[in-house]
């Protein structure tokens, strides 16, 4: 029953990655510039031949339809290509190499975003109006309102610049790297038992951390908030009170979990837009992951490279949706498959 | 939940009307100030040239990085500062509200008759055009907004053409969704049932009955969608690859003064602070509208 109702989302997928593969190949070469001559565009004066010789070492020379397809047959064996601004590494390696850090800072985004929101959504929903209720929506109104590279702006002047609380770039303080195991730092910190590195590398999350996680949060706590006062006022909430259940329990695994259901597919959708916020926040701090990755390969024209970030932007959003469809039906039995 | 209850009796008598719209909009404060703020930001950007004491793009060499005019070193001459170049901030925020707001007004509009639309004839004749056009949201839906966005502009280079092309690639989906779930739901209601037996044409149904019907949400979808695209442009713009660099958009301004954060804090921050304080006030407009007009998508 499961395996069935799985593997039938799962086949769902393919047709929307060949559609955003399709998408992306046919902007990437709508570009009017020739990547050949970008990335000659340094080397000062070449020969003809020279030009021809390197658009037949990157299969530019054939036609379109021949080189989707050697693009995507390659990708699904995780074959991108070789970049065109990284002197000529393969952009596998480059991504390999990139991801860790974005992954870091997105869990980490993640996590504060619900460890701030998850509370908050709570004790608002249990007095509307009150005080808190009122402090923490407006709060979740300009946490949707600010563009992220603003803050990220701000936060660095307060907390970098006059306060110097925290380090403004990087991942980590120079020379603490800690030894790597999993790539990310903080953990490969704590694995190694290395607590200046763990600090070095949990203080420079905080920033950009933050910043992600602003509207994320925002989000989540609204929606947590409205579905908690909804909750509240069901029949079976008022019954575990009269049982006698202490508030707690009565708000804490009663309501709570019946009110987290709605809010997952929130969770889900904004743990996608928590990618693309990646971008704007790792160029703002200066922060060594794919985001950062995907700009400055946009700059330089590099086609492989930009193709194969968006290809892993989508496909993490696709995986997110169905692990949150997933989540749901093994929460909420009326979506359960039969 | 009293209000609640008073508000659904309130949407089934008299918010379908306008006045009634503006009395339940009149309730609620904080959307009044929203409107009003909104309402200043508007007429900024239509007078912008009377208002401006400058040439947004004048340059000065011998007043460059000028404090604003509270600061120790601050002139009159320039009341919020002026930038690396000399240029006076006060001109350009207000000259940059002109980019936000049209472009703004354009995307919104452009992915809403579009949006609209496929909703309206998907909804209603559902099969086969219905399933291709979702299958297309779906494939938008995965697609990250902004690394698209940047794909685009990165290809075409800086144009407000491509701008607005880019802004509206994924917007639509939003008035879409919205519509063709309602016209889904209003297909078998009574109402069309009655047209329907009565006579009328397939599109007097969709363009005379329904679609009045669905243009309360549409406004909200509209609005909100509004502060997305402010905060997109200006990202967009931040990275380099949004509004050409001699137009002053509120992104840039920011970006500008991003080599300067330790010795001149005003010229990154002043113009981000325009770009929260409209967008707090169209989201907290759309969210009074959607109080007053839709109660069901409430938070």
């Amino acid at each position: 029953m499961w395996s069935r109702f799985i593997s039938r989302r799962v086949l769902q997928l393919i047709p929307v990655l060949l559609g955003v593969s399709f998408i992306v190949f046919l902007t990437m070469h709508l570009t009017p510039g020739d990547p050949v001559e970008h990335m000659l565009g340094q080397a000062g004066r070449v020969s003809q031949q020279q030009v021809d010789e390197l658009r037949s070492y990157y299969g530019l020379d054939r036609s379109f339809a021949v080189q989707y397809w050697v693009f995507l047959s390659h990708a699904a064996s995780g074959d991108f290509g070789i970049s065109y601004s990284h002197q000529g590494r393969p952009v596998a390696s480059i991504i390999r190499e990139r991801s860790p850090a974005t992954i870091e800072l997105t869990l980490f985004a993640f996590l504060l975003a619900l460890v701030l929101a998850i509370p908050a959504g709570v004790i608002a929903s249990l007095r509307p109006q009150g005080a808190f209720d009122r402090i923490a929506t407006v709060s979740a109104l300009i946490g949707i309102s600010l563009p992220g590279f603003w803050l990220g702006i701000v936060l660095m002047i307060l907390f970098g610049l006059r306060l110097h609380w925290l380090p403004i770039s990087g991942r980590i303080a120079l020379g603490m790297a800690p030894e790597t195991i999993t790539g990310l730092a903080a953990v490969d910190a704590l694995l190694t038992g290395n607590a200046p590195a763990f600090w070095s590398a949990l203080r420079h999350l905080t920033l950009p951390g933050l910043v992600l996680a602003a509207p994320m949060a925002a989000m989540v706590m609204r929606m947590l908030r409205s579905s908690m006062i909804g909750v509240l006022e069901q029949d079976y909430v008022q019954f575990a009170r009269a049982k006698g259940l202490p508030e707690t329990m009565v708000v804490g695994k009663h309501a709570l979990r019946n009110a987290l259901i709605p809010t997952i597919n929130i969770v889900a959708l904004q743990t996608g837009l928590l990618l693309s916020g990646n971008m704007i926040i790792e160029t703002v701090f200066r922060y060594p992951g794919l985001g950062k990755l995907a700009v400055d390969a946009i700059g330089a024209a590099d086609y492989p490279l930009v193709q194969a970030v968006v290809l892993i932007y989508a496909g993490s959003y696709v995986l997110l949706n169905l692990g949150a469809d997933i989540l749901h039906a093994v929460l909420d039995p009326t979506v359960r498959p039969t | 939940m009293t209000q609640t209850l008073l508000d659904d009796q309130l949407i089934g008598t008299t918010a379908a009307t306008a006045p009634g719209l503006l009395r339940l909009l009149a309730r609620n404060r904080a959307a009044l100030v929203a409107a009003a703020v909104i309402a200043a930001f508007l007429l900024m950007a239509a007078v912008a040239p009377m208002l401006a004491s400058h040439d947004p793009n004048q340059q000065r060499s011998e007043s460059i990085r000028v404090p604003p005019v509270w600061q120790a070193g601050g002139s009159p001459r320039f009341p919020l500062g002026t930038d690396a170049l000399g240029r006076d901030l006060l001109s350009r925020i207000v000259y940059g509200a002109r980019v936000s707001i049209t472009l703004g007004v354009i995307v919104v509009l452009l992915t809403m008759i579009v949006g609209t639309g496929l909703g309206l004839l998907a909804g209603y004749f559902g099969g086969w055009f219905d399933a291709f056009v979702s299958r297309i949201v779906d494939v938008l839906l995965a697609f990250p907004f902004l690394i698209f966005a940047l794909a685009i502009m990165a290809a075409t280079g800086p144009s407000l053409t491509a701008l607005v092309l880019a802004l509206a690639f994924k917007g639509w989906v939003d008035f879409y969704r919205v519509v063709r779930g309602d016209v889904l739901a209003a297909r078998g209601a009574a109402y069309v049932t009655a047209a329907r037996g009565l006579g009328a044409s397939t599109a007097h149904i969709i363009f005379r009955e329904i679609l009045p019907n669905v243009v309360p949400p549409i406004i909200v979808v509209a609005t909100l969608r509004m502060a997305t695209i402010i905060i997109a442009e200006a990202s967009l713009s931040f990275l380099g690859i949004g509004v050409p660099p001699s137009i002053p958009a509120w992104g840039t301004m920011v970006s500008d003064g991003r080599a300067d954060i330790a010795t001149a804090w005003w010229i990154a921050t002043l113009p981000g602070l325009a770009i929260l304080l409209l967008v707090l006030s169209v989201n907290l407009f759309g969210e009074g509208l959607r109080d007053a007009l839709d109660p069901r998508m409430s938070l």
